[in-house]
């Protein structure tokens, strides 16, 4: 968490107004919440919160959103967190507060409700009917009622199950059998059409089902985490809801959510790094003097030596070679690392890569061929030659090929990492090697996407190699690995 | 810590969210509830907002469109790498100044009589900032692509939105006649400072949703059909759905409305679509991208039009 300077009059007078409104004990409550999902919030913009919503009626929740989004999250890519945290604390805590019809906002129109009112007692067949019609016509407040309906009839939810909320929305899905709709609506599309639709129009229709499926199911997860939220309380819901922020999702232990907002996260990191790194190439140091630059610009002033020129010095860049185990368990910690790396492969004079299993092979002309580092990398995992007996990881086995094929890659200016959790499956540890790349190499380090806790553990045997590297790092997370890869530059 | 009391805040005094946007559509400019909640916070609460988003979103549009609704003026300070104190705030006119010394060269005046009557007011270059904050009449400043200069020019734009002041050395100190309202736009190429960011409010302007996209098309470009505004939109939207390099614009949509107007389009076809991929995808194998996704099967739609 980041310190902040607060003077001792802000402070008191932050806690007074907490004490005098309850509103304000409210706000307090959520703060924290979104403190303890990872969320940096100063105190001058908790004040600002505050501020804020004395303008906003109370009743407008989505208004009341926007004003604490604005003065809360500075950053885009903390807003699901804030999203989510927000949905669970007011739709528990808000009641209390006379901001109760915030959980039936979207409610249903008269005519849903009427129809949904026995839901109870409607025959099957005759919601998928309804289903079916709000699909069709986009009806938002019905496929809300709807999604109600569905959890209430198909989740089986239990009060006090220790289950997640996925587990229950899986099973409200699966009776739902959405595919089939799709199918059907996408049919009635093509015969109410006037001519045959066009492969273009068959698409854009497509598409539009498929939003409204999704709309649908954003629906439901919500219903559920309402009803988990009445059951289990605010406190418990945060805990399980929790969602790491992109940068520091463990690369080891991602839920298939998680892995695709490090993915999103990925692009525009690099895009700051590679600005960030130019910037202080361009601006890092002055040289010496430039006499003759520093005379021919004079002759604009007259003769006078007014704007003294610098000599820009040209630091030498490093050769990269990675070596990265590419295995399924740290194959996305691999990607990452080689998409980072290549991102600012301009600060290098050259680098070269190298991918393991229990074979070793090179991957470097991938690279040099794609448009897009994604396109070098979906060729790595496709296409690369990295299987000699098993396709379990052995990096005896793939150090002593390496060393054998490729040791001239490694010379006096070659900086090297090599990317694994050294799990080796009890195999000959090839340690050798190693201290053969050092000592040809600059430099040698190794990065490790397990938790320290975990090392040595099991058949991982990461310190037989750390005698021979210059250093091993922990890098769990696109924090730690960009903070990693910017030191090389 | 609040500096709110001591200058007259400029403020426009919406009454509510759905004033400001329907007073930024009379000028325009569709907003949706966050946009709009946002501006009405930043005028009630006297703070400066920042402004993030994909290129061609209608970032810095907003203060355009801001300062046109309350008929204020726009000053406006661009960005660019290498901006500094002298171009953002104020600079000596040192032409004048030179001009004053070699006429005085020839009084008898001191040195020190000579030097206070170059550093006075009139040898003063104002700059946007300056500008803004000594204005009397009501203004709305934007500080577009502000990602853009180095991390010195970002402070010393900090300090001048924090304090409202101005130290000119020569000078003493000047203060702020008003607080405007301020927008600062970012392309996110960089991470602005903490500091900078706790002292605005926040607002991402991410591409629109359908609606609002089929607003913008039918409000800027009004010779288009209400069925043809629907298609333009429904096509973007899919398009943005596709792994691009460069997800079309709102800018780019519009281009493509126009152009499609021009051709005398009533309805987008394949043929159509292909012929004008080009206005709303830059990049060829986006352009590739695009066109085999909405043909059958993988076919092209050179193919299918051939057929
Ligand atoms: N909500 C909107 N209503 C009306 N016009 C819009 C809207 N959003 C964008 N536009 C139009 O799109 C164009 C691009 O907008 P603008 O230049 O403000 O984008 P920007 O976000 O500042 O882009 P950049 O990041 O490239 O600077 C303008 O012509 C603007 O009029
Ligand atoms: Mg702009």
């Amino acid at each position: 968490m980041k310190k902040i300077t607060v003077s001792p009059a802000q402070k008191d007078a932050a806690q007074k107004d907490a004490a005098q409104s309850p509103l304000l004990g409210l706000l307090g409550g959520f703060i924290a919440e979104l403190r303890t999902a990872g969320l940096p919030v100063s105190l001058t913009e908790n004040l600002d919160a505050m501020e804020a919503v004395t303008h906003i009626p109370l009743e407008d929740r989505e208004a009341f959103k926007y004003a604490l989004g604005a003065t809360l999250v500075k950053n885009h890519a903390h807003w699901r967190a804030f999203s989510t945290v927000f949905e669970v604390y007011f739709s528990l805590r808000g009641a209390e507060y006379g901001t109760e019809e915030w959980g039936e906002a979207g409610a249903t129109t008269q005519d849903g409700q009427q129809i949904m009112a026995d839901g109870g007692t409607a025959a099957e067949e005759e919601m998928r009917n309804l289903l079916y019609e709000a699909l069709l016509h986009g009806d938002q407040a019905m496929l809300a009622a709807i999604a109600r309906q569905a959890v209430m009839r198909y989740a089986n939810m239990e009060p006090g199950r220790p289950v997640g909320g996925t587990y229950y929305l899986f099973r409200t899905l699966r009776k739902l059998e959405l595919d089939d709709l799709l199918e059907q609506l996408m049919e009635q599309a093509r015969e109410e059409a006037l001519s045959p639709l066009t492969p273009l129009e068959e698409r854009l229709e497509r598409d539009e089902f498929e939003i409204r499926l999704d709309e649908l199911k954003k629906e439901i997860e919500a219903e559920i985490r309402r009803r988990l939220v009445a059951d289990r309380g605010v406190e418990a819901m945060a805990k399980t809801l929790r969602k790491p922020l992109p940068e520091d999702v463990d690369f080891m232990h991602a839920t298939r959510e998680e892995m695709e907002a490090v993915r999103k996260a990925i692009v525009p990191l690099t895009r700051k790094l590679a600005a960030r790194l130019s910037r202080k190439r361009r601006h890092g140091r002055k040289g010496p003097l430039d006499f003759r630059n520093t005379i021919r610009h004079s002759l604009s002033y007259g003769g006078v030596p007014a704007e003294p020129k610098f000599r820009y010095p040209r630091p030498s860049k490093p050769e990269i070679v990675v070596i990265a185990d590419i295995s399924g368990s740290v194959a996305s910690f691999a990607r990452f690392t080689l998409h980072l790396v290549y991102a600012i492969a301009g600060h290098f004079t050259k680098v070269r890569s190298f991918v393991f299993i229990d074979g070793v092979d090179e991957v470097t002309e991938f690279f040099e061929q794609a448009d897009e580092i994604g396109e070098a990398i979906q060729r790595v995992n496709t296409e690369s030659d990295v299987i000699w007996v098993d396709g379990h990881s052995d990096y005896g086995h793939a150090f002593e090929a390496f060393w054998e094929k490729y040791a001239r890659a490694c010379g006096p200016k070659t900086t090297v990492l090599i990317l694994g959790d050294a799990r080796n499956n009890y195999h000959a540890s090839g340690a050798w090697t190693l201290k053969e790349i050092r000592k040809k190499a600059r430099k040698l380090y190794w990065l490790n996407p397990e938790p320290r806790s975990y090392w040595d553990t099991g058949d991982s045997i990461i310190s037989e190699y750390t005698t021979h590297c210059d250093s091993v790092h922990e890098v769990r997370n696109l924090r730690q690995l960009e903070r990693f890869v910017e030191s090389l530059v | 810590m609040e500096s709110g009391n001591k200058f007259e805040t400029n403020k426009f005094e919406f009454e509510t969210v759905d004033e400001v946007r329907a007073g930024l559509g009379e000028v325009r400019y569709l907003a949706d509830e966050g946009i709009a909640g946002v501006v009405y916070l930043a005028d009630r609460l006297g703070k400066p907002v920042l402004v993030e988003g994909p290129a061609g979103t209608g970032k810095t549009q907003l203060a355009k469109s801001v300062a046109e609704l309350t008929g204020a003026r726009l000053i406006r300070l661009q960005c660019y790498e290498g901006l500094d104190e002298a171009k953002a705030l104020y600079e000596w006119n040192y032409k004048k100044q030179l001009l004053r010394i070699q006429a005085e060269r020839h009084e008898s005046r001191s040195w020190e009589e000579t030097e206070e009557g170059i550093f006075s007011e009139s040898f003063l270059l104002t700059r946007p900032l300056l500008e803004a904050i000594r204005a009397s009449d009501p203004v709305v400043l934007l500080v577009d692509e502000i990602d853009r200069v180095e991390v010195e020019t970002e402070a010393l734009l900090l300090e001048v939105l924090s304090d409202y002041q101005v130290s000119v050395p020569e000078l003493g100190t000047v203060e702020a006649n008003q607080i405007p309202l301020v927008f600062l736009t970012s392309n996110n190429t960089r991470d602005l400072s903490e500091a900078l960011k706790r002292r605005c409010l926040y607002l991402y302007i991410d591409y629109p949703d359908i609606e609002r996209e089929r607003e913008i098309v039918l409000k800027k470009v009004p010779e288009i059909t209400e069925s043809l505004a629907d298609q333009v939109a429904r096509i973007v939207r899919s398009v943005r759905q596709l792994d691009l390099k460069k997800s079309p614009s709102v800018s780019e949509t519009l281009d493509w409305a126009r152009t499609l107007v021009l051709l005398g389009v009533s309805s987008i076809d394949a043929e159509v679509a292909s012929e004008t991929a080009n206005i709303l995808l830059k990049h060829r194998s986006d352009i590739e991208k695009a066109l085999k996704e909405f043909s059958a099967n993988g076919e092209t739609f050179e193919a299918s039009r051939v057929r």
